[in-house]
């Protein structure tokens, strides 16, 4: 990969006039204004620009159709500011979000997602990737007070600031969270921050197919530990103790269900409160530490594809049968598992299902789960990641993500931050 | 000019009540003018005319009706704005939203609940309280403002700090374009695919859309309440208080505070009994767990002691905690005895500079001899410094403006905002450029542009220049020079 031509040869020098260090196809700015001027280049030249973090989402959702240029945040990695007294940190996008975290712990402070340490902040505020707390803390969107973007033509601009409290002016960092890369470059997130408590408590049980079996399938809608399973996760999460995250595993369409809650907070009342929770969930286990099936934010392993199911959690038991139904309609064994507490669960289906198979899954349950859309707004499912093969299977089926509600105005968005259509071209939704 | 727009507003009168039904469109200027202002009385415009639609289907007709006509619209919700939001166009209509008040539905499994936008926000919380549930974001106002308000307003209130803004607690959104169209934003499970419209449009003051169906998040109610009072002899040991209480990992649903002033005119209007000649009055409010409440409790009793708190009361009953916050939630209205007018401002400091800018406020008052009393959320650096004045002394009103902007001014110093939960509308739309600069409203605008490229959904507020939709600059086209010359470069 790297520049071939004559003209190539141009815009590598005021690529590297632009920020100093370039690689093949790949420009490392090092600070805001440097982004910029990349930018500025890249719009001179019409070059389709994608912008990369830690790199490891960038094949999640469809892939851009052209990239002239791969704008990388990574050397833009400090903490810019950490005001521990107003729980506010200010982060360049290329910072790693381990590395973040070992700054704001020794200040006894955090970010409330559960994402990988190797991500960086701008690959996880444009990817909108959070994990278990979600149900407690929200998104990435959730936790951002300022952003500074610099958009397709080189202009570089910010809202919010450093103050949680702030309705100044369009919020643009809710529209570049989640937004792949497509609306501009992010450059710098303000985050409110969270004290790291004192004490947390995982409570967990398993939900076996009715006693006297020996693990074998039963048939759906007749699984007793469907309908107790969804019974234990609605309890833990409307419960005054406060969970912190409801998650729930199940590693085959037909097989036990695991159940798991997080307590925070201090030494005695997580103590206190997890006894309780013990109780709602009934034969429950308690630990200090996560149990080995807790799961993280969601991530695609190669060849697989990664499914997202969301909806209201009284559908949890519908969602849940209609999984196991399509499953054994179309031959797949996708393992289950997410936030069901927060009406979210991840679906992954082996590289070893063919894509047929993994496409007619996904058009089946998004016709259970998700029905009308538009009419009813209560559910959707989403493909977050998948290879080759099985996007082009879905390409007649609804596509990765099916219906979206206010299509028409997202890309009336993305033509007024994008006109030349250069920002990752081609990935979802523009 | 003026005569003839207003003409072409009121010749839609026809066509609205078509839509809407004879008895929904008033164009009788007495009626009209009932409309004239929200909370925010310094601004008032009448508007050409005046609609009241009963269903979403209505309101699309309606705006369709305007779009067409090139005539600008307004929606209004219950009126309580504190920023002007809601002023009428002179030659518009303006959509009244306050027949759509259902509570649609609510699953307490799920802890959701569908409303309509014209519903209050407290009715919400009544709804959802037989199923142990509440709908978190809690104005002020809360008893008589619109959930649809909150929308556009991204409201927060006293318990913010703890349990986020509206924009945290609606997963749906149900909108009728500036076009026209009836579409939805976010797909109600708060897990939406593509931009994040939902949020965006939160809090864009009724600029982008109107609501006409709202997906709220409901949260279970606190199984304990503690509210904490301690008086201080200073604004300083107050503040030491709250500086300890955060460094010790703990977060309160709510942290007030109020000072002389400010104390002194709650307790002649409703007698809450504060501890006399306090200087300052600092309410901690704790919600959770019990056993969670209890250790904080403890700690936070420790803490405001240590910070040399002269009086301590601590309550858990409902009707003991109403009585604590009445003394609080009246002090805007209170101040009304001390003075014939005041200015109620919003701005927003960065927690560890409230002390700072206290002192700078305090200075403002005696060199201009201008009274500012503060009311305040301690817990997220939220000022609302009430600057008095009397407007018979002439003058007086443009000496309160100029300590009142002084006072923004040194918010925006110290890297805070010009507005916490009150919103700019028209109010502050003149501050927006100290605060951010011609590139970052021009982007915001991008935004705008998307929704409403003629500019006919509430204009004139938020951005004191609007933005020509027409015109992207730095975009260029012509032949990608790689392409054109048959290179593959990446």
């Amino acid at each position: 990969m790297s520049f071939r031509t004559d003209a190539a040869d141009s815009i590598r020098k005021e690529l590297l006039a632009a920020c100093g260090e370039v690689e093949g196809s790949v420009a490392f700015p090092a600070s805001t204004e440097e982004a910029a001027a990349v930018m500025r280049v890249a719009a001179e030249h019409e070059l389709a620009v994608v912008p990369r973090g830690g790199g490891s989402r960038l094949s999640w959702g469809t892939p851009a159709t052209r990239c002239d240029l791969v704008a990388d945040l990574t050397r833009m990695s400090s903490v810019v500011e950490h005001s521990s007294g107003d729980l506010v940190a200010r982060l360049q996008a290329g910072a790693r979000m381990g590395d973040v975290a070992a700054v704001l712990a020794a200040a006894g402070q955090e970010i409330a997602l559960d994402v990988p340490g190797g991500a960086t902040v701008g690959g996880v505020v444009a990817s909108g990737l959070a994990g278990p707390r979600r149900l407690r803390y929200g998104t990435p969107r959730d936790l951002l007070i300022g952003i500074t973007i610099v958009r397709a033509d080189g202009t570089v601009a910010k809202s919010g600031g450093k103050v949680v409290k702030n309705v100044a002016g369009y919020d643009l960092g809710k529209l570049f969270a989640g937004s792949a890369g497509t609306l501009g470059l992010i450059t710098e997130a303000t985050f409110r921050l969270h004290p790291l408590p004192a004490a947390r408590a995982f409570v967990s049980a398993e939900y076996g197919p009715m006693p006297g079996g020996s693990g074998g399938v039963v048939p759906p809608g007749e699984n007793g530990a469907v309908s107790v399973a969804c019974d234990a996760v609605a309890a833990a999460a409307n419960s005054p103790l406060v969970s912190s995250a409801v998650e729930l595993v199940r590693s085959a369409p037909g097989g036990p269900i695991l159940v798991g809650v997080l307590l925070e907070g201090s030494a005695e009342g997580v103590q206190a409160r997890s006894m309780r929770m013990a109780n709602l969930l009934g034969k429950a286990e308690v630990a200090v530490d996560p149990p080995d099936w807790w799961p993280g934010a969601p991530r695609a392993v190669d060849g697989e594809t990664l499914i997202r199911a969301s909806f209201w959690v009284s559908a949890l038991g519908q969602v849940l049968d209609a999984v196991e139904t399509t499953a054994g309609r179309f031959g797949v064994s996708p393992v289950i598992e997410g936030s069901a507490g927060a009406g979210v669960l991840y679906l992954r289906v082996g590289g070893e299902a063919g894509a047929h198979a993994v496409a007619g899954f996904v058009a089946g349950l998004r016709g259970a789960v998700a029905g009308e859309r538009n009419a009813g707004q209560r559910g959707a499912v989403t493909v977050l990641a998948a290879p080759a093969p099985v996007r082009e299977e879905l390409g007649g089926r609804g596509g990765m993500d099916g219906a979206v509600p206010g299509l028409a105005l997202m890309r009336a968005v993305k033509d007024q931050f994008d006109p030349g259509h250069r920002m990752a071209p081609g990935r979802f939704p523009c | 000019m003026t005569a003839r727009a207003s003409t072409l507003a009121e010749s839609l009168a026809g066509a609205m009540r078509e839509i809407c039904g004879p008895a929904d469109v008033l164009t009788d200027p007495l009626e009209r003018r009932t409309y004239e202002c929200d909370g925010l009385t310094s601004h008032r415009t009448v508007p050409a005319l005046v609609v009241l639609p009963e269903a979403a289907a209505e309101v699309a007709a309606v705006v369709r009706v305007c779009a067409s006509a090139g005539v600008p619209f307004v929606a209004r919700g219950s009126g309580t704005g504190l920023s002007g939001g809601a002023v009428p166009h002179a030659e518009g209509v303006l959509i009244v939203m306050s027949r759509m008040r259902r509570v649609l539905e609510i699953d307490p499994v799920s802890r959701r609940a569908v409303v309509e936008p014209g519903v209050t926000n407290l009715s919400v919380t009544q709804a959802a309280a037989p199923h142990g549930l509440f709908y978190a974001p809690d104005p002020s106002s809360q008893v008589v403002c619109s959930v649809g308000g909150n929308v556009a307003e991204n409201s927060g209130g006293a318990h913010c700090l703890k349990h986020g803004f509206t924009v945290n607690h609606v997963l749906g959104l149900e909108i009728v374009t500036p076009a026209g169209e009836l579409t939805w934003l976010g797909d109600g499970t708060g897990v939406g695919s593509g931009y994040d419209l939902l949020g965006a449009f939160t809090g864009s003051e009724g600029t982008l859309g109107i609501v006409t169906k709202i997906v709220v998040k409901l949260t279970p109610a606190p199984e304990a309440v503690h509210l904490v009072l301690a008086a201080y002899d200073s604004l300083e040991a107050g503040g030491r208080a709250v500086t300890d209480i955060i460094a010790a990992g703990i977060v309160p649903a709510a942290i007030e505070m109020m000072d002389a002033l400010s104390i002194e005119a709650a307790e002649a209007a409703v007698h809450c009994g504060y501890p006399e000649g306090a200087s300052a009055v600092l309410l901690v409010e704790l919600d959770g767990p019990a056993a969670e409440v209890e250790a904080e409790l403890a700690t936070v009793r420790g803490i405001c002691e240590a910070a040399g708190a002269r009086e301590i009361r601590a309550a858990d009953d409902p009707a003991q905690r109403a009585g604590i916050w009445a003394g609080r939630k009246s002090a805007f209205a209170a101040v009304g005895r001390l003075s014939p007018a005041y200015i109620v401002q919003d701005g927003v400091v960065p927690r560890t500079a409230l002390g700072d800018v206290l002192a700078r406020i305090a200075k403002l008052s005696a060199e201009t001899g201008i009274r500012v009393a503060n009311v305040f959320h301690a817990g997220d650096g939220n000022l609302h410094p009430l600057v008095l004045y009397n407007d018979a002394v002439p003058g007086e009103a443009e000496q309160a403006e100029v300590v009142s902007g002084a006072i923004l001014d040194a918010c925006i110093e110290y890297g805070g905002s010009i507005t916490g939960e009150h919103g700019v509308g028209v109010d502050k739309s003149r501050y927006m450029p100290k605060m951010f600069s011609a590139d970052d409203l021009d982007t915001m605008q991008l935004v705008r542009c998307a929704f409403d490229p003629a500019s006919l959904c509430n204009p004139g507020k938020i951005f004191p220049t609007p933005r020509l939709c027409g015109e992207v600059p730095g975009h260029r086209r012509g032949p990608h020079p790689a392409s054109a010359s048959g290179a593959e470069i990446f």
